[in-house]
């Protein structure tokens, strides 16, 4: 398997290690392949979300590598500007510009990154506006939305920018449960559409329904991984299946 | 019953604090329409009005610019930007505005007077441009610099708070969409930082009116100082400081209101 996303032997220590710091990511190897869905599972502090932060630079490894495609993210000269444009990232509290529309949260890195015109970055995002289930919100405020809306939208303007692949940290966390579904059905449209995606999320209805593959973290390592159906019907580590009991 | 609760809602609801002000400018309003003295007075120190707007105005404008810049640099990710601008800062709130009136006026101004004369002087020499003195500038100009410096140090702590308020989140948003550090500056965090300190900002502009009576310690023909020779020369004190405190209140309260009112709409904005 070739990948597109490959990571690998990452650490990532925060704070001073010899004074209690903490070890988030302690030698992860990792690929993931054009067009896979894979799901990062774990107990919180067990590095997930930090091994999604570096795909995209918005953490720096202490050592080992990271490439998504040719580019490598791990680079010290790397182009940021690329290396965003290779991957879009989607968080727990949504982050939408809380001062611009939703259109303008859609359609200003286009514009400010690409040099795209405005008409056609305003098409292009009333479009993708329209393919998240959000066509009739281009003109309201991102406080204006519910949680769900709000994290279609930050969906919608990840996906603005063409991203080869997409990240989402914890995407439903934030979300109360009757809307969880609403962003799910847009991030299972997506995989199904054949969107690179890495997800860090305990949702076990969305594993099944789009996961490729299932990759249990813990401690700043990967213990196990595998089908959702492998992985969750019969895990192979004691602190694998420890940790099922406790979410499933 | 339900009428007198009702009266006793809108009691509650008066500002009572602004309906005392408003009698009290009006009687003095009207007592200087009626006693010829006071007219006289009035029309004496409003001659200062110009000068006291123009030099709160100016100074105001530049200290936002400066205090903009100074935020920025203070909240700047290169340390050398954050030092120089902290030292500034620190330095100029340690000192009383008076002092820095002073300091500008008469060491300030020379030593600025030198240092022009340096960077021009092959063109002095030819006789392009004249020699600059300390005396080219006007107390007026001196006094507006200084308010400038002095407000730009507490205006750049204001833009600091308010780029700190805005949440890390939108940074990092930003920059995984590709923007560029300006451009996050610039697009995503300003807007939304100078909207929460916009509040803050305005009260800077009440306070640069009340401060730019010190100008008056240099001569500058501002409302205070054309009201203290008036009234050293007449002896009519009382009257006289009426009608100076008269034209300060009804800037400072009308403008205390408008940010109030200011205040109110960006709270109703964020809550909708």
């Amino acid at each position: 398997m070739s990948g597109f996303i490959r990571v690998v032997d990452a650490v990532k220590t925060f704070g001073d290690p010899e004074r209690g710091g903490v070890r988030a990511l302690d030698g992860v190897s990792l690929e993931v392949a054009r067009g896979e869905v894979v799901l990062v599972i774990g107990p919180s502090g067990s590095g997930k979300s930090t091994l999604l932060r570096a795909v995209n630079r918005l953490e720096r490894l202490d050592s080992g590598g990271i490439w998504i495609g040719d580019d490598e993210v791990t680079a010290k000269r790397a182009d940021l500007r690329r290396i965003r444009e290779d991957a879009g990232m989607v968080f727990q509290s949504f982050n939408l510009f809380s001062h611009m529309s939703v259109i303008d949260n859609v359609t200003l890195a286009p514009r400010l990154v690409r040099g795209t015109p405005a008409r056609e970055a305003l098409e292009a995002g009333r479009a993708i506006l329209e393919r998240v289930g959000l066509g009739d919100k281009l003109d309201a405020y991102p406080r204006q939305l519910s949680g769900g809306q709000q994290q279609r939208a930050a969906i919608a303007r990840a996906l603005a920018m063409n991203p080869k692949a997409l990240l989402f940290d914890e995407p439903t966390s934030a979300l109360d449960p009757e809307m969880i579904k609403e962003v799910l059905d847009v991030m299972t449209a997506l995989a199904d559409d054949g969107m690179t995606m890495m997800v860090v999320s305990h949702e076990m209805g969305f594993a099944r329904a789009a996961a490729d593959r299932v990759v249990f973290m813990d401690r700043g390592r990967i213990v196990e991984q595998g089908t959702p159906d492998e992985l969750f019907a019969s895990p192979r580590e004691e602190r694998t299946k420890e940790f099922l009991g406790h979410i499933l | 019953m339900t009428n007198g609760r009702r009266a006793a809602g809108i009691a509650a609801g008066v500002p009572w604090w602004l309906v005392l002000l408003v009698g009290l400018g009006a009687i003095a309003l009207g007592t200087a329409l009626a006693d010829a003295s006071y007219r006289v007075i009035f029309g004496a120190v409003a001659r200062g009005f110009g000068v006291t707007i123009g030099v709160a105005l100016a100074s105001y404008a530049a200290s936002l610019a400066l205090g903009l810049l100074l935020g920025l640099a203070r909240s700047s990710r290169l340390r050398p930007l954050r030092e120089a601008s902290t030292f500034y800062i620190e330095l100029v709130r340690g000192l009383p505005m008076l002092v820095i009136l002073y300091y500008i006026a008469f060491v300030g101004a020379p030593a600025l007077a030198e240092v022009l004369n340096g960077l021009l002087a092959p063109l002095i020499r030819a006789g392009a441009v004249k020699a600059f003195q300390a005396r080219d500038f006007s107390f007026a100009t001196r006094a507006g610099l200084a308010l400038t410096l002095g407000y730009a140090a507490f205006i750049a702590e204001i833009f600091r708070a308010g780029i700190e308020s805005v949440d890390k989140g939108q940074v990092e948003a930003a920059h995984a969409l590709g923007l560029s550090h300006s451009q996050t500056m610039l697009r995503v965090v300003l807007p939304q930082a100078v909207k929460n300190v916009l509040p803050a900002l305005a009260n800077e502009f009440v306070a640069i009116i009340k401060d730019s009576a010190l100008v008056s310690v240099l001569g500058v023909q501002d409302i205070t100082q054309i009201g203290k020779v008036y009234a050293a020369s007449t002896f009519k004190f009382f009257e006289t400081y009426n009608v100076v405190a008269f034209f300060y209140l009804c800037m400072t309260v009308s403008l205390s209101m408008l940010v109030r009112a200011l205040e109110r709409r960006l709270k109703r904005e964020s809550a909708r």
